[in-house]
């Protein structure tokens, strides 16, 4: 049997083949500050943008997180997660992955098959975008057909804010570098091109990626009506990144399947990723007690982004906000009144984290996934000031007594996932091996 | 006090038409506003006794896609010159105020021979490290409100910002101020400064550099700068005014304007 990856590859697999029906776990990786003091809500105006960084960044303990963060993302590869999850921030204590590319070129360097979920690179922010063309290219490469090209259009905090563009430009410079790289991708060059805010007489990126004619593209998105139909229009698989949960996320996920409706495209599971926290104790009791303090600091001080830096005038259509003011969605995430004295209960039966023993998570991320419909899940498993040993027990409860039981969610539908890349298989070990006829 | 009336003049196919205001007999005087949106504050009408006074929108504040076509000051200029053209204007008084009287200064020291004297109203457009232009664009509401006016809570400048009744016109209002102050933010985010003070010395007008005491959006250092650095200006200080005099003190700016341009 053969069959073709997204990329338009033919595939004869020798063995039996599994990887590309499960759905897809994904270790999601914040890399945050985990030591914050506890007041920093009352004495900061927020967590992004303006924190200050003298008074609260230590740079040798950030050298240490950034070991931590890699040795818990090289953990969940030995752990067998499907992909390992990065993204792009900026002076932002809850993540501060400046370059993602930096991270994955360690991941790349890796012997393994997952795949390295690159979620992604800003594009409005790099200049000339032909770079991102290269580095992802370079990725491609250094991992052997890997990699996933996730294409954010930026949050307003790190484009408008940290970056300081204007905020009428973003989306327009966002959708010109998209033109470029895909055509630098895709094109013989040298060419020309002549863009609004770039010119470039000779577009010849070395190299180019082993996935043809790229690695599959990924988009994040926080609820823009724009982002779905950009989805739609490419056929890319689109990522509702949110702290809000399941429950939260219901109209904003429904929203986008209806335009994958309007487009006239099946409803593929695979087109579809959620960010979700997730805490596991070997039972509830001890969930509680071991993750309570640490989710209460994420919505303390996390969370801690004010408004007017979410919703800063010209970085949304006057279509998108009448939507959402039609919707009555609020894109801002209800605050807890008194982080410190939210109940385990409130937290986990709001789903914003799911929490509890092995049986009760996967129970309820069973649910979830199927309310959602999504194949592409980034488990956030290292929340705010959580250690590198709690972080790790988490993983491992997560990975062995979790992940086996929501793999097969999807399989009855039969469904192919056109998005993940051709060569990241975790199960190749088990399943076979994979040869890939360009 | 009786409204002006809207004369949309057509640019191009580029732009959807300006809704210009007009109204008033007598010499031309153009009026520019300022970073939240087309305006016909009292002190117009006050004007129009003696003038007839045109108040455009600022391109892109009504409709974003004008801003497609607009990739910094000098296409807004040749806009403004356009639109100028089409409302029949040979020379000139001009009026600017905050991003208004960036675009002013802009306008006449492009054009210089087409402006006959200029009034420039708390104008952005300079910078100096030592006196940071506040940042009323990732701000709360609140906040901005504070960076225009002396005293937000004043019945003129309430009664700037009052809201439509009717939910539809009430979201249509407010989604109009906020492509309003995206409009400005596309030419001047995050600094407002794009080389004004290399320009400042082509504008010939004879200019009135009027300024709130209370500025704290571009304090009045920046009132003393232009007076400074223009070759024929003079700097008048309205107390008891912010960033907005000409909405907080409207009959003080008008004895001031008229007395300039008489």
């Amino acid at each position: 049997m053969e069959r073709k990856t997204y990329a338009g590859d033919v595939i004869r697999p020798v063995g039996i083949l599994k990887e590309d029906v499960l759905m897809k776990s994904i270790f999601f990786h914040m890399q945050g500050y985990r030591d914050m003091p506890r007041d920093f809500a009352q004495r900061y105006e927020s967590v992004w943008i303006t924190p200050p960084s003298d008074e609260l960044c230590d740079p040798e303990t950030a050298g240490k997180y950034f070991r931590w963060n890699m040795e818990e993302l090289e953990l969940a590869d030995e752990l067998g997660f499907d992909g390992l999850g990065i993204n792009e921030h900026h002076q932002n204590a809850y993540g501060f992955p400046v370059s993602p590319n930096l991270m994955a070129a360690i991941l790349a360097r890796r012997e393994s098959n997952a795949a390295i979920i690159n979620l992604g690179n800003t594009l409005p922010l790099y200049n000339p975008p032909i770079r991102v063309a290269e580095e992802f290219a370079l990725l491609d490469c250094l991992s052997g057909g890997r990699l996933v090209a996730g294409i954010p259009v930026g949050t307003p905090m790190d484009t408008v804010g940290c970056y300081g563009l204007p905020p009428t430009q973003v989306r327009a410079r966002y959708y010109e570098a998209h033109d470029l790289i895909k055509q630098a991708w895709t094109r013989p060059g040298p060419f020309p091109f002549n863009g609004r805010f770039t010119k470039l007489r000779y577009v010849n990126p070395w190299p180019k990626p082993i996935q043809k004619p790229h690695p599959p593209i990924w988009l994040a998105g926080g609820g823009s009506m724009e982002t779905w139909k950009f989805a739609t229009d490419n056929n890319y698989a689109y990522n509702f990144l949110s702290f809000g949960g399941p429950l939260a996320a219901k109209a904003m996920m429904q929203g986008y399947w209806d335009q994958v409706e309007r487009a006239g495209l099946d409803d593929n599971p695979y087109r579809a990723g959620f960010a979700q926290m997730v805490v596991v104790g070997e039972t509830d009791a001890e969930a509680e007690r071991l993750y309570l303090d640490h989710l209460r600091n994420f919505f303390a001080i996390s969370m801690h982004t004010p408004p007017h830096f979410a919703g800063i005038p010209g970085v949304m259509t006057t279509d998108s906000i009448r939507n959402l003011v039609k919707k009555n969605v609020n894109l801002t995430y209800k605050q807890y009144e008194n982080p410190y004295e939210t109940s385990w209960k409130d937290i986990v039966e709001s789903r914003r984290v799911i929490g509890g023993s092995p049986e009760t998570v996967a129970d309820v991320l069973e649910e979830s996934i199927r309310d959602l419909r999504v194949g592409h899940l980034m488990f956030i498993l290292q929340i705010q000031s959580m250690d590198r040993e709690l972080t790790e027990y988490n993983m491992r409860l997560f990975a062995e007594r979790v992940m086996p039981r929501i793999r097969r969610i999807w399989d009855d539908e039969g469904h192919v996932d056109h998005w993940w890349p051709a060569r990241a298989t975790t199960q190749r070990k088990s399943a076979g091996t994979l040869e890939v006829v360009a | 006090m009786t409204m002006a009336t809207i004369e949309p003049i057509e640019i191009n196919a580029r732009f959807v038409p300006n809704p210009v205001l007009v109204k008033g007999e007598g010499r031309p005087l153009v009026y520019l506003h300022g970073l939240i949106g087309q305006e016909w504050p009292d002190l117009l009408d006050r004007l129009s006794g003696r003038f007839r006074v045109h108040a455009p929108a600022h391109a892109g504040s009504t409709d974003a896609r004008d801003l497609e076509s607009l990739d910094g000051f000098s296409d807004l200029v040749l806009y403004y010159d356009d639109l100028f053209d089409r409302l029949g204007l040979d020379q000139f008084d001009l009026v600017g105020h905050s991003f208004g009287g960036a675009v002013a200064a802009e306008y006449a020291a492009t054009f210089n021979r087409r402006v006959r004297k200029l009034v420039l109203i708390d104008a952005l457009g300079l910078w100096d490290d030592d006196h940071p232009v506040a940042d009323h664009l990732l701000a709360p509401e609140a906040t901005r409100r504070g960076l225009l006016y002396h005293d937000p809570e004043s019945p003129a400048a309430l009664a700037r910002h009052k809201l439509p009744e009717g939910q539809e016109e009430m979201l249509a209002a407010m989604i109009g101020d906020i492509t309003a102050l995206a409009s400005t933010a596309h030419f001047f985010h995050p600094i407002p400064e794009r080389g004004l003070d290399r320009r400042l010395h082509r504008i010939t007008a004879e200019t009135l550099v009027i300024w709130g005491e209370a500025d704290r959006l571009t304090p009045p250092f920046y009132g003393r700068a232009f007076e400074t650095g223009l070759q024929r200006a003079r700097l008048a200080i309205v107390p008891d005014a912010g960033h907005s005099p000409h909405i907080e003190q409207a009959a003080q700016v008008e004895a001031l304007i008229s007395g300039f341009l008489a």
